[in-house]
């Protein structure tokens, strides 16, 4: 896996104050488990990403651990309230010094 | 008495066997062919329909910056000559494998073709990374349209080869694609169905892959299913049999990228 990959954050722009928004987080990764054998029975190393963030306007609001066992390209969604006009980042961190990083603007009246 | 029955049985099935196994594959009328969608879970269709979580739309985004990358000696890029993709590439993949200058190809093989004689890049092998984006942002653009393969004087050897192989019988478990994906398609194979088998999504992301990848890895794993020795990756004999199942398919709507189970 490259140092980097291509993610894709899905959720709405403009939003209610107090209001529940659905965020989908996807990130391109194989997610090599650590537990497979190449043909000529060398192991293949683990290579997955470890942990993902979710922080809003700086405040961590949302963490998920990812273990072995998640499939390539993981995809999380999840939810939060809408409480303030500002920027939502997300983070993925892996293996090999594996990071990816992404942002998305949401605007609450 | 029941030993009887038992044989009558045993005998009708062979029957049965040999009988399907003389009916050479034709096109179903276009109304009853169904698309493997059809067949897949709810779920695994919105996978595929909403693109925030389709992740073969990672491998299209990839094929679109690819597009115009200046790459290979001469250093020019895909849309140096064609342009804009939506524009140059609407329609083309409901028109491959096409005979272009004497030769079969596919859509991988086309877009090697003008790798080496256009880009002078290195030829890519099939399930490569960057082949799979291109061959997926290709044919995305002529996604809702209808496969349409006319059977042309180019073309009809080729076709009339592809038949063969879908007819043979092949490996050691003596079966053709058409027992399958003709003759039984709708029954079960263990748990699961057996779709009519129309490469009307490719490449598609397989979740049992965990990636993308091409028709030829989805026919090579059906042939060493049927323990078969597999044809080789780009040969002659994958690019027939792609076009006889894609003429097969002809008015089914290409749905690139897919997602299947």
């Amino acid at each position: 896996m490259s140092k980097t990959s291509r993610t894709s954050i899905t959720m709405p722009s403009t939003a209610k104050k107090g209001s529940i928004i659905e965020i989908r987080a996807i990130a391109q990764h194989d997610m090599e488990s650590g537990f497979r054998y190449t043909e000529s029975g060398k192991l293949i190393p683990r290579d997955i990403i470890h942990v993902f963030t979710c922080s809003y306007n700086n405040v961590e609001i949302f963490k998920a651990d990812f273990f072995s066992g998640i499939g390539a390209n993981p995809l999380i969604i999840f939810t939060t309230i809408a409480t303030e006009t500002g920027t939502l980042e997300f983070k993925w961190v892996g293996d090999d010094g594996y990071e990816a990083i992404n942002q998305a603007r949401i605007t609450v009246s | 008495m029941k030993q009887q029955i038992y044989r009558f049985f045993l005998a009708s099935c062979f029957l049965l066997i040999a009988d399907s196994s003389t009916l050479a594959a034709s096109a179903l009328p276009t109304q009853q062919k169904q698309s493997s969608y059809e067949l897949m879970s709810p779920e695994n269709r919105v996978m595929q329909d909403d693109p925030s979580l389709n992740p073969a739309m990672f491998w299209v985004s990839e094929g679109e910056s690819l597009w115009n990358v200046k790459s290979g000696e001469k250093r020019v890029a895909c849309s140096s000559c064609h342009g804009d993709a939506k524009k140059s590439m609407r329609g083309v993949a409901t028109q491959f494998p096409k005979v272009i200058q004497g030769k079969l190809q596919t859509l991988e093989g086309q877009i090697n073709q003008c790798r080496v004689a256009r880009q002078g890049a290195p030829v890519l092998p099939y399930e490569n990374k960057e082949l799979l984006s291109l061959t997926v942002f290709v044919a995305n653009q002529s996604k809702g349209m209808t496969i349409s393969i006319k059977e042309t004087a180019t073309n009809k050897a080729d076709l009339e080869k592809g038949r063969r192989w879908f007819n043979e019988r092949m490996g050691q478990l003596n079966l053709s694609c058409a027992q399958c994906h003709e003759d039984r398609a709708g029954l079960k194979l263990g748990g699961s169905s057996i779709p009519q088998g129309h490469p009307n999504a490719y490449p598609i992301y397989r979740l049992e892959w965990q990636t993308l990848g091409s028709l030829q890895r989805r026919l090579r794993n059906c042939m060493s299913g049927v323990r078969a020795q597999q044809f080789e990756y780009g040969s002659p004999e994958m690019a027939q049999l792609e076009l006889f199942l894609m003429w097969r398919a002809n008015g089914l709507p290409i749905e690139t990228p897919g997602v299947r189970p």
